[in-house]
């Protein structure tokens, strides 16, 4: 008997897809578990700590949709450009340009703060933001589109020009007290929260989840359309399947890689703008526990879907929200590493399958 | 025939009632296959007819449900690839397996035991070099492989197989990615080669070809053999077209006379570069009315490519191109597209189809944002697929579903799919290049007649093909290109091989390349 890797001569199984995903988190917490045995921990006592500071209460719950927010919204918009086979990894940079844009409402000041509405506010905070997402993602499409540059080393330098230009503003002129952050927005400014209701109803008291959930599970159905139903995520699956054949087709390939990035770039923007105004209030260092490149990973487990992707940010949230509750908090980031790691080698059963061939008989039986 | 071919020894391959199913289909269904020794024998079939499969189960690719196979006499029973190579058994596949940056001597050696530690070059090169001297096989064993045309590839390739032993060939297709003088010195090799006592299969599905290289033939069809080893005396391309396809051919095409109309397309003085930056098409001046098929005949790489992709909006150039009177000279294809330009592309997978996408997708590709298959900002899938149903019928794509990926279609049905694709659009223009390249005899009469059918209607084409008699068949006039240039353009009534093919090599000019009446008049016309 011996193990034979065979091309696959016809498709895989709609179910393999949704198969290897969950294999691959299960298999991931079986590894993590073997490694926190090997250095002497209690895997299953981790484990269940884990998933009660996760999912134990309301409370907690919400903490991780927190977490989950600006993964729903990066992760969405990296599904968008890996569509289109764009790489986009630069939704760090994204989010941060996108916090920075928003914060500029209340830091110039572009309005009375205190006098204007704050739906106003707010609103002119999420259009920066957008704005800003977009306008970072504007440079990459524009070199990809233009000259051919690859967007993978731009993006990502990119992202690094994002973060020292937050912390230009943030050190300096914005600096509140000589500390690496601008002072605390008015709340009149912050997005509404779960606590807010807190007067009305005490079970409310104390949970952290504000209303950009919400905006990140209206852009996962409209996402949903626009793939699935528009004339532009045809284009959008077209070029992603065969660029030449769609700009034989007549598809404007240049407009459209610059349009991808900017939407991409703009849903970062958003997960940036969201994140200041509604959990941490204010401009600073590190708002971003690399969001930007879990996003990846949540838009690359969820195989681009949109619907798929909510649910991923919501488990990667949770590792969040659970990372931070144990010492060391590394372990969750080792599951999401390894997480990435069986997600991306499976792919390999999507386009073989393993058999058991027995060399004598030479019959020859199906294992995968 | 030679010293060894009609020996009555041991056949060096004989293969009894190989029956191979897959879920749903039946490959092969009792097909018997003998080859003898130091013979060319021809496998010939359409696309699907079960010869690849045949092959793989000989190459130990495939394990059949029934069927004994012996080689030299022995039963054998291969596992793998490698069980067949042992046994002197090698195959030479359509698509190359070298790794271009190495030279031919360490393509060669590549997975071979030898050398084992310090690399002598030199003493290798020489063995191949004797090597390819032996089967009259012209080749520099230093060179690397990406400097190599695709003729001399597949000299590596069949020198890997000799080198590792083999006396039996498998040759699929081999001159499918051939320019016509390669393929000629390739069946020389082959000839050589058998009288030197290696036995070869040669699969293929060009009939003339077949009639060329081969001592017997096999023919397949739909995974039964048609005919086992019969021999080539006597037989007609008619006959051995039936029983390939199961009926008969027409290989005379019906062609109406037609006068043709006004100009559709002329180009004035266009030139332009190829990727690697050098002149491929130097100042043309051609014309195309409408109800017209105008056939470009050249060697390829002569500048057929570079002509359609300018005239489809692919490729910037110098000059004027006017469609219908409008100049799309260095215009995207979307506008050549709303003037009425329909594109057969040379490269149907790689250009000319989505190949993960279905077959919906792939026929709307160019009217996914007109009504009805529009609806606002929307594609209007339940439409699209009914659209896509329609043309499946009337085109005759076989696949079981529209939903069907594109990939998944046989070369012939992925082409109809192109033409459904192209001809629903009804278009002023067609330009179509190697429209029947590479399919079988049923699917390229089907192309064929759809072209002419079009013509009738009066659509103006422009057909670009390697493939003279067809040129000759279809085309009105023939415009021959040579280095860029048109060096003439033949009445195609009048057109003969020997007069084409002086001009293809460039030893002869023909007479002006656009015939002087309305012609010019009709676009100043327009133009103002």
């Amino acid at each position: 008997m011996r193990l034979q890797i065979v091309k696959r001569s016809e498709d895989p199984p709609k179910w393999l897809p949704i198969a290897t995903s969950l294999g691959a988190v299960v298999l991931a917490f079986v590894i993590s578990g073997g490694i926190l045995a090997a250095v002497g921990a209690d895997p299953l006592q981790i484990y269940r700590y884990f998933f009660r500071s996760a999912f134990g209460s309301w409370g907690a719950f919400s903490d991780v949709m927190v977490k989950a927010t600006p993964l729903i919204l990066i992760g969405l918009g990296c599904a968008l450009a890996f569509r289109m086979k764009l790489w986009n990894i630069g939704a760090e940079g994204q989010f941060y340009i996108g916090a920075f844009f928003s914060s500029m409402v209340v830091m110039v000041p572009l309005v009375d703060v205190n006098t204007t509405p704050p739906i106003v506010t707010i609103g002119l905070m999420m259009l920066l933001g957008i704005f800003g997402g977009a306008l970072y993602g504007f440079i990459p499409g524009l070199l990809k589109a233009k000259f051919g540059i690859n967007e993978i080393i731009t993006t990502l330098m990119l992202n690094y020009v994002a973060v020292f230009w937050n912390n230009y503003w943030i050190f300096g002129k914005w600096s509140d007290a000589g500390f690496q952050m601008t002072p605390t927005f008015p709340r009149r400014v912050w997005l509404p929260r779960l606590a807010d209701l807190a007067k009305q109803n005490p079970f409310f008291s104390g949970m952290t989840l504000h209303v950009g959930v919400i905006f990140g599970l209206i852009v996962a159905v409209v996402l949903w359309y626009i793939i699935n139903k528009s004339r532009w995520g045809y284009k959008i699956n077209l070029i992603g399947d065969n660029p030449k054949a769609a700009r034989y087709a007549g598809i404007d390939i240049a407009k459209n890689i610059i349009l991808v990035f900017m939407f991409s770039g703009a849903l970062a923007g958003l997960a940036g703008m969201t994140e200041v105004s509604g959990v941490v209030h204010r401009l600073q260092e590190r708002i971003s526990t690399s969001y930007g490149f879990s996003g990846v990973i949540v838009a690359w487990l969820a195989k681009l879907d949109p619907f798929a992707v909510v649910l991923v940010s919501i488990l990667f949230g949770a590792l969040l929200v659970a990372g931070r509750e144990i010492q060391p908090s590394g372990v969750s980031f080792l599951i999401q590493g390894t997480i990435l790691f069986l997600v991306i080698s499976s792919d390999v059963l999507m386009r073989y399958q393993i058999r058991l061939v027995n060399t004598k008989k030479a019959s020859v039986e199906e294992a995968a | 025939m030679n010293e060894y071919s009609n020996n009555q020894r041991i056949p060096a391959v004989e293969m009894r009632d190989i029956t191979l199913r897959f879920p749903g289909v039946l490959a092969n269904d009792h097909v018997n296959f003998t080859l003898h020794e130091g013979e060319i024998h021809a496998l010939l079939g359409e696309n699907g007819a079960g010869k690849s499969s045949l092959m793989n189960v000989l190459m130990g690719l495939y394990q059949p449900q029934e069927g004994t196979i012996r080689v030299f006499g022995k039963e054998v029973r291969f596992n793998s690839p490698k069980d067949a190579i042992a046994a002197g058994i090698g195959m030479v596949h359509q698509h190359f397996m070298l790794v271009p940056t190495m030279s031919v001597t360490e393509n060669i050696l590549i997975g071979l035991d030898k050398p084992k530690l310090a690399l002598n070059l030199k003493h290798y090169d020489e063995e191949v070099r004797h090597l390819a001297e032996q089967f009259g096989i012209r080749i520099d064993p230093s060179a690397k492989v990406w400097q190599l045309s695709v003729g001399e590839q597949q000299r590596v390739e069949i020198l890997k197989i000799l080198y590792r032993g083999a006396r039996i060939l498998v040759m699929d297709e081999p001159t499918a990615v051939l320019a016509p003088q390669e393929a000629d010195e390739l069946i020389a090799t082959l000839k050589g080669m058998a009288s030197q006592g290696k036995s070869i299969i040669f699969i293929s599905h060009k009939l003339n070809e077949v009639q060329e290289v081969a001592d017997r033939l096999t023919i397949l069809r739909r995974g039964k053999a048609t005919a086992e080893g019969i021999g080539l005396e006597g037989i007609t391309r008619e006959r051995l077209a039936s029983l390939m396809v199961g009926r008969e051919v027409i290989f005379n095409m019906h062609k109406v006379d037609r006068e043709p109309g006004e100009v559709v397309l002329q180009l004035e003085q266009v030139s332009a570069v190829n990727n690697k930056n050098l002149p491929a098409l130097k100042n043309v001046d051609l014309c195309l009315r409408a109800g017209e098929i105008l056939g470009i005949a050249g060697v390829a790489g002569n500048g057929q490519s570079e002509l359609v992709e300018v005239v489809t909006g692919l490729r910037e150039c110098e000059g004027t191109i006017w469609l219908d009177g409008k100049d799309i000279a260095n215009k995207p294809p979307q506008v050549s597209i709303g003037g009425g330009l329909a594109h057969i592309p040379e490269d149907r997978i790689g250009v000319g189809s989505a190949p993960n996408l279905s077959i919906t997708k792939n026929v709307i590709m160019k009217n996914f944002e007109s009504e009805p298959i529009s609806h606002r900002w929307q594609v209007n899938y339940t439409e699209a697929g009914r659209h896509a149903a329609e043309l499946k019928q009337k085109y005759d794509i076989l696949a079981p579903s529209v939903e069907t990926q594109a990939r998944k279609l046989s070369g012939g049905n992925l082409q109809k799919l192109i033409l459904a694709r192209e001809l629903s659009s009804a278009p002023h223009l067609i330009v179509a290049m190697q429209p029947t390249r590479g399919l079988d005899v049923g699917a390229i009469e089907a192309v064929q007649q759809l072209l002419l059918d079009q013509r009738e209607t009066g659509c103006a084409i422009l057909l670009v093909s390697e493939d003279l008699d067809e040129l000759m068949a279809l085309s009105d006039r023939i415009a021959v290109m040579y280095e860029g240039e048109v060096v003439g353009v033949v009445d195609g009534k009048e057109a003969d091989l020997n007069t084409l093919g002086l001009m293809m090599t460039g030893s002869m000019r023909g007479p002006g390349s656009c015939p002087p009446e309305p012609a010019a008049a009709g676009s100043q016309e327009r133009e103002g």
